[in-house]
């Protein structure tokens, strides 16, 4: 229990403290894609220091809730980092949140920021926080629908045994799993606002949906929202992993398979923020309201992949 | 049974009777100025708070039988008290006090003869509803549903000089009557022809399948039109806007579940067989329902339509989730029924409480603002911060985020359809995944609407200046709306103990409990394997990141803030006519949906010197259903109306023909 209990610890502030690496690193290969010359792997880290040192600069009419909601995001994220298996699947904490309740906490902390957007009342906060909802509606039922693949296979909504279950069954190819891997890329793509449903580099106002959001954010309270997006981009493909590549994290009580587990883990972070710049530069970013029809293909798959899993796998 | 175990439901007739008194005592305290609102509501509220104790000890004592002689000759009143009856007065008392005690603060601005008309109806309607729980005989049943529905419409018609209202009151007394006929028909139906009212004699009766699909969908039909099911919820979204915000609270909160009460009395216990297709049809419509719902309520720009197609929502989870129950108790899965009967009604409790909140929050800002649009309200927060962070815990407990409660009956509901394969109906298990679908739709969207109704009314920029001098709301106000609020926390963060609390009526409606495989933190239907959810952790573990952080920013940076204006742009100015209005909010919901509504836009003239735009988002289901059937009805009146001539001698006639008629009929 003891160790189970350092290990949640240690593998939650391994999240924290990563997460920003893994955005250096995306944005690195994006770089180098568009062939520019790349800022070094550790700029994220650079710019939140950057950040923390500042003075916070804050609308004359801003409310107590749009300074809390930095810090109620942070630690949405950080909840959600400390439930995902990454390296170890003995998570103590894990019964206190399953794959629904970790659903709730990305939008927990959507909302937050949604209201905290429309707080200052300018016209690009609540534009943002519009087209965040109408990304999140669609985004949020189909990530939903893959868990649901997912648990319906393993019989399980609980994030370890789901993970148990897809590891040690490495011959059986699952089709609906296909299906929801689509569609959980298509999700993360979406939720994480990078090309094609949202850039994150853009400050044009046709466009933007995230950066609208944050526009009147500054310092501090900037810097952990800047954070908590990069934690939400290592949450995400730490569950990409968890769901579809699930070999190598380490199981209950086998601590010895941990070094490796750290090993394996990074390397598939690399590999998934490769293929993540990669599929940037080779799209271009829709129409806001073809956003929708994007996230409702992946909706769509994800019912698909339920369907399928009912015809071909009982 | 011992004289002890009647004690609860001679209590409860006793509450009743209290209100019923105290309606009375209004018409005489309203010439006493301030009587009313000072003495009146708190005592109503003291019989709620009883109430609702005793509603919580019928949970766990043994039914009670109660025969009332008042009525007709040979037609007594029968009351009977169980654990289901027992839950539903829990519900009503627990959110009629919060409700009642806001009322206190809310009508005090009232005129006092207004005002003691007012509690007069106010105190029957609670009566009526709490009758309607204990009644054990149909006739008393029929007799209490119309105090309920006949003291509403009085309340919703209070500010009866506008056009609007009295128009919306016609239509909700209408729909309300039309669903009267169906129950009074399944009534008759559920006598089996042995002319016996009584509900032990109901539940005696053998049915045959034809004629309990017949009670069943009678039932469906007039508790539906009741509780708002599509398409019979037309009423609701202009009843409910039309009330004044205490008694919104009240309809929405609890007589809603008043018809949901009904609808399980009469399927899970008066009718003694059970068919699958029910099921499938009850789950349809509920979703249908909520989805429809929640829709609306994204496009609405008056924030009390918004609330009230938000129940409609809520209602439609409701019944999916009996729907869902049906299905499993048919197929012989009682474990998986009690599961789905459990999110059921604690999504019922949960819907009283945070639906009461919304409502009276909204009664707050109607009172500072007497606006009720959204596009002149705005950055209300600022000068009424109780009220906003009070609605905010609704807002966030109704769009279902943890660690409200909204989120665990959600829960609970996903984890019943996650839990269906195996079902021996093959149709059902392709169904069910995409019932599973529309219901995660319906809460994502739900959040949409609750940012919508928060952000636009409470934050930003006020829309219009007469708001900067917005006053909070009065103490009693505040009271209740701390009460609701902290119900949807406790009721969020406890759901292992609410869980346990339920299974009595889990057990006499189903025959099953849902079992906690986890311990007093950790709610686990089924088995700890297959699912679990902890909302004390959750919270504890946000909470200390939460201070964590903030105290590691401060420690190790600072804590330094300058004031600004906000960024412009570059524009000249930054006016709160730059924020997304209502319609602007919901302008993608529309674009998505239109479909299903029709749009009515006015555009303007490009030589018109004030330029207005303006566009509604209005129920296709009224053109489509509603004004054929009106017109009919008017077209049928307009021939009946040519056998009225006004000459006596034609009426003389029509009763001499009428009387041969009857000779010919009765002695054939």
């Amino acid at each position: 229990m003891t160790t189970g209990i350092l290990l949640q610890i240690a593998q939650t502030l391994a999240a924290i403290l990563l997460a920003p690496l893994l955005m250096g690193w995306v944005n690195q290969c994006r770089a180098w894609l568009q062939g520019r010359s790349a800022p070094p792997i550790s700029q994220p880290y650079r710019t939140l220091r950057k950040l923390f040192q500042k003075d916070a600069v804050i609308a004359h009419n801003a409310s107590p809730l749009f300074r809390f909601a930095p810090y109620m995001v942070f630690a949405c994220m950080a909840l959600a980092a400390g439930i995902v298996p990454t390296i170890a699947n003995d998570l103590p904490f894990s019964p206190a949140a399953d794959a629904i309740a970790l659903v709730g906490v990305f939008a927990l902390a959507r909302v937050f920021l949604a209201l905290a957007a429309m707080d200052i009342g300018t016209s690009f906060g609540s534009l943002g926080a519009r087209r965040e909802m109408l990304v999140a509606f669609l985004a949020e039922p189909a990530l939903l629908m893959v868990f649901f693949t997912a648990s319906l296979i393993s019989q399980s909504t609980e994030l370890p045994v789901i993970v148990q279950t897809l590891a040690h069954k490495e011959f059986v190819i699952y089709p609906s799993m296909a299906f929801a891997a689509v569609a959980f890329w298509m999700i993360s793509v979406a939720e994480n606002a990078r090309i094609p449903v949202d850039n994150p580099t853009t400050h044009l106002e046709l466009t933007m949906i995230h950066e609208a959001m944050i526009l009147e954010y500054s310092a501090r309270h900037l810097a952990l929202i800047e954070w908590a997006v990069a934690l939400k981009l290592f949450t995400y493909s730490a569950l990409g992993i968890a769901l579809f590549l699930p070999w190598g994290i380490a199981p209950q009580g086998d601590l010895s398979a941990l070094p490796l587990a750290v090993l394996v883990l990074l390397l598939k972070m690399l590999l998934g923020g490769t293929v993540l710049s990669f599929m940037e530069a080779i799209s271009a970013k829709v129409r806001l309201f073809r956003a929708p029809e994007f996230l409702g293909t992946a909706f769509l798959l994800g019912v698909l992949g339920m369907l399928i899993h009912f015809l071909l796998e009982v | 049974m011992t004289p002890f175990d009647m004690i609860p439901l001679q209590w409860a007739w006793g509450i009743v009777l209290y209100w019923l008194l105290l309606g009375g005592a209004s018409l005489l305290a309203r010439h006493v100025s301030g009587l009313v609102t000072d003495l009146i509501f708190p005592l109503s509220a003291l019989g709620a708070l009883v109430m609702a104790l005793v509603g919580g000890s019928a949970l766990i004592l043994p039914v009670s039988h109660f025969i009332l002689p008042i009525g007709l000759p040979d037609l007594p009143f029968h009351l009977r008290l169980d654990a289901l009856s027992g839950f539903f007065l829990l519900l009503l008392g627990s959110a009629a006090f919060g409700v009642t005690v806001y009322a206190m603060g809310y009508f005090r601005s009232m005129a006092d003869d207004q005002v003691g008309l007012l509690a007069l109806w106010f105190n029957l309607f609670l009566a009526g509803m709490a009758l309607v729980l204990l009644a054990d005989d149909a006739y008393a049943f029929m007799v209490a549903w119309e105090v309920m529905a006949l003291s509403s419409y009085f309340l919703v018609t209070t500010d009866h000089q506008i056009p609007d209202i009295r128009r919306a009151g016609f239509l909700y007394l209408l729909i309300a009557h039309v669903g009267a006929v169906s129950l009074l028909l399944c009534f008759g139906v559920l006598q089996g022809g042995h002319g016996a009212y009584t509900f032990d004699y109901m539940r005696l009766a053998e049915m045959t399948p034809f004629w309990a699909s017949v009670a069943f969908l009678l039932a469906l039909f007039g508790f539906g039109a009741k509780a708002g099911l599509v398409p019979m919820h037309v009423w609701l979204p202009e009843a409910h806007p039309a009330a004044p915000s205490p008694v919104s609270a009240l309809m929405s909160g609890i007589m809603l579940k008043t018809a949901i009460y009904g609808l399980l009395r009469i399927t899970f216990d008066l009718l003694n067989l059970q068919i699958g297709w029910w099921g499938t049809l009850a789950l349809g419509l509920g979703l249908l329902t909520a989805l429809y719902g929640v829709i609306f309520a994204a496009v609405q720009s008056d924030m009390k339509r918004l609330l009230a197609w938000s129940s409609i929502e809520n209602i439609g989870i409701i019944v999916a989730a009996f729907g869902l129950t049906l299905i499993f108790y048919t197929d012989g899965k009682g474990g998986l029924a009690a599961l789905s009967m459990t999110a059921l009604l604690y999504h019922a409790l949960n819907h009283a409480f945070f639906k009461s909140l919304l409502f009276i929050g909204t009664g707050s800002v109607l009172h500072a603002t007497h606006e009720r649009r959204m596009g002149h309200l705005g950055g209300l927060m600022r000068y009424m911060p109780w009220t906003a962070w009070l609605t905010l815990v609704g807002a966030l407990a109704i769009a279902g985020l943890p660690p409200l409660n909204g989120f665990i009956s959600e829960w609970l509901l996903l984890q019943a359809f996650l839990l269906t394969p195996g079902l021996s109906q093959p149709y059902l298990n392709m169904v069910i995944p995409v019932a599973a679908a529309a219901v995660a739709l319906a809460a994502a969207l739900a959040a949409y609407v609750m940012v919508k109704f928060f952000g636009i009314i409470f934050l930003g920029q006020p829309r219009d200046p007469a708001l900067h001098q917005a006053r909070e709301a009065s103490w009693p106000e505040r009271l209740g709306m701390l009460w609701l609020a902290a119900g949807c926390v406790l009721l969020g963060l406890l759901p292992v103990q609410v869980t346990a609390a339920l299974a009595p009526v889990v057990r006499l409606l189903t025959g099953q409990t849902l079992v906690n495989d986890g311990s007093w933190l950790v709610l686990a239907p089924v088995s700890a394997e297959r699912a679990s959810y902890a909302p004390l952790i959750f919270f504890a573990v946000v909470a200390v990141v939460l201070l964590l952080t903030f105290v590691w920013v401060r420690k190790v940076y600072h804590g330094r803030i300058r004031r600004a204006d906000p960024w412009d742009c570059g524009y000249l100015e930054q006016d709160a006519r730059m924020q997304d209005t209502a319609e602007g909010f919901g302008q993608p919901i529309r674009q998505i949906f239109e479909a299903f509504m029709r749009v009515e836009r006015e555009r303007p003239d490009p030589f018109d010197r004030k330029p207005r735009y303006s566009s509604a988002s209005l129920d296709q289901i009224w053109f489509v259903l509603y004004e054929p059937i009106a017109r009919l009805a008017s077209w049928v009146s307009d021939k009946v109306g040519r056998l009225q001539h006004g000459r006596i001698q034609w009426y003389l006639i029509y009763s001499f023909a009428t009387l041969i008629f009857l000779l010919v009929f009765v002695t054939r």
